[in-house]
């Protein structure tokens, strides 16, 4: 059961407290980064923050994938369009490393940092709007 | 028009007796509002492509105070106030309120943050060498401490709270849970607010 589900209610896993914990792990990934640009980095700890969230990103999913009777029509009807918008806003933060010439490795951790971040709200969102359906 | 029926307890602390009553019509995300959303964005754009001072400034002070002035006055003024109203009273300023927020927070946040790491870039504020590194890497920390907060707990509770209301029949007890939820979150994000006004002023300071 979810930790803070009330008694009565069916028994989900920590979706919203597992979500929560990969977003912080990389936005810890983006902030050790953004300390360091425009000068050299060392991509270390960065690549594991990514790689942690990146897994507990989808521990989470797949936990979810197992709840029968899940509502998975609401939850694309309302996640989708949320990662339409964390689509656009991830856009506009890539488009700010690219125009002050961020390349290589730093790029590619912050793009995929972003990609998690991008896809990580939206269920966050999804599940939050399905799990009263 | 009325588009749904909620059976509820009349009054905050459910001491009244119950009352049934219509909601107002509305849309989670206001599409009247998109139009501004794509002119403010394009403005960011338009705004870091020039790196010139002034507009970065402008975009990330305006967006940077429309922000924080939001959380505190959600946390501290509204968010009591809706905690006190009666059930039927706060839906429909939820109902008025909230898909505002939907449209309104997040573009006001990546204006603010994508224009303030442009400007700190044209300042030079983001080099480690930089007497005020450690401030703005402080404001990182804080921003980011909010974002899991808003992210997680803050923006979901809106939306939900939204798509709840839009059903037939609503649940009041969801309703109930979730605005609490939000009205916390905007609590914690409102305090988390003055470490940024006080980040801030210092970096504007020098």
């Amino acid at each position: 059961m979810s930790a803070s589900s009330p008694p009565g209610e069916r028994r989900l896993p920590p979706v919203t407290q597992l979500g929560m914990l990969s977003l912080g792990l990389v936005l810890v990934a983006g902030i050790y980064l953004s300390a360091h640009l425009p000068e050299h980095v060392s991509l270390a700890p960065a690549v594991a923050l990514l790689a942690a969230s990146a897994l507990v990103f989808t521990g989470n999913v797949l936990a979810l994938a197992r709840v029968e009777g899940f509502a998975w029509r609401r939850f694309f009807a309302v996640a989708r369009w949320a990662m339409l918008a964390y689509a656009v806003i991830a856009g506009m933060i890539e488009y700010v490393f690219l125009r002050n010439h961020t390349s290589g490795g730093p790029l590619v951790v912050l793009t995929l940092s972003l990609l998690v971040f991008a896809v990580n709200v939206p269920v966050l969102i999804g599940f939050t709007v399905a799990r009263y359906d | 028009m009325a588009q749904a029926v909620v059976s509820a307890p009349g009054g905050a602390v459910g001491d009244a007796p119950p009352a049934a009553f219509t909601l107002p019509d509305f849309q989670i995300v206001p599409r009247a509002g998109l139009p501004i959303v794509a002119v403010v964005l394009a403005l960011l754009i338009a705004g870091i492509a020039a790196d010139e001072l002034w507009p970065l400034e402008f975009l990330h002070v305006v967006g940077g105070a429309a922000w924080t002035i939001i959380d505190l006055f959600l946390g501290f003024v509204l968010g009591p106030i809706m905690g006190k109203l009666s059930m039927p009273a706060r839906i429909e300023f939820t109902t008025r309120l909230m898909p505002k927020m939907v449209l309104i927070m997040p573009t006001v946040v990546t204006v603010t943050l994508v224009a303030g790491w442009q400007l700190s870039t044209h300042l030079g504020t983001n080099l480690t060498v930089n007497p005020l590194h450690g401030w703005v890497v402080a404001s990182f920390i804080v921003v980011g401490v909010m974002a899991v907060i808003a992210l997680g707990l803050l923006e979901p509770a809106n939306i939900a709270v939204l798509a709840e209301l839009k059903k037939p029949r609503p649940n009041p007890a969801v309703i109930e849970r979730l605005m609490k939820r939000f009205i916390y979150t905007a609590g914690a994000t409102g305090l988390m607010q003055i470490a940024t006004l006080v980040i801030m002023t210092k970096l504007a300071a020098g």
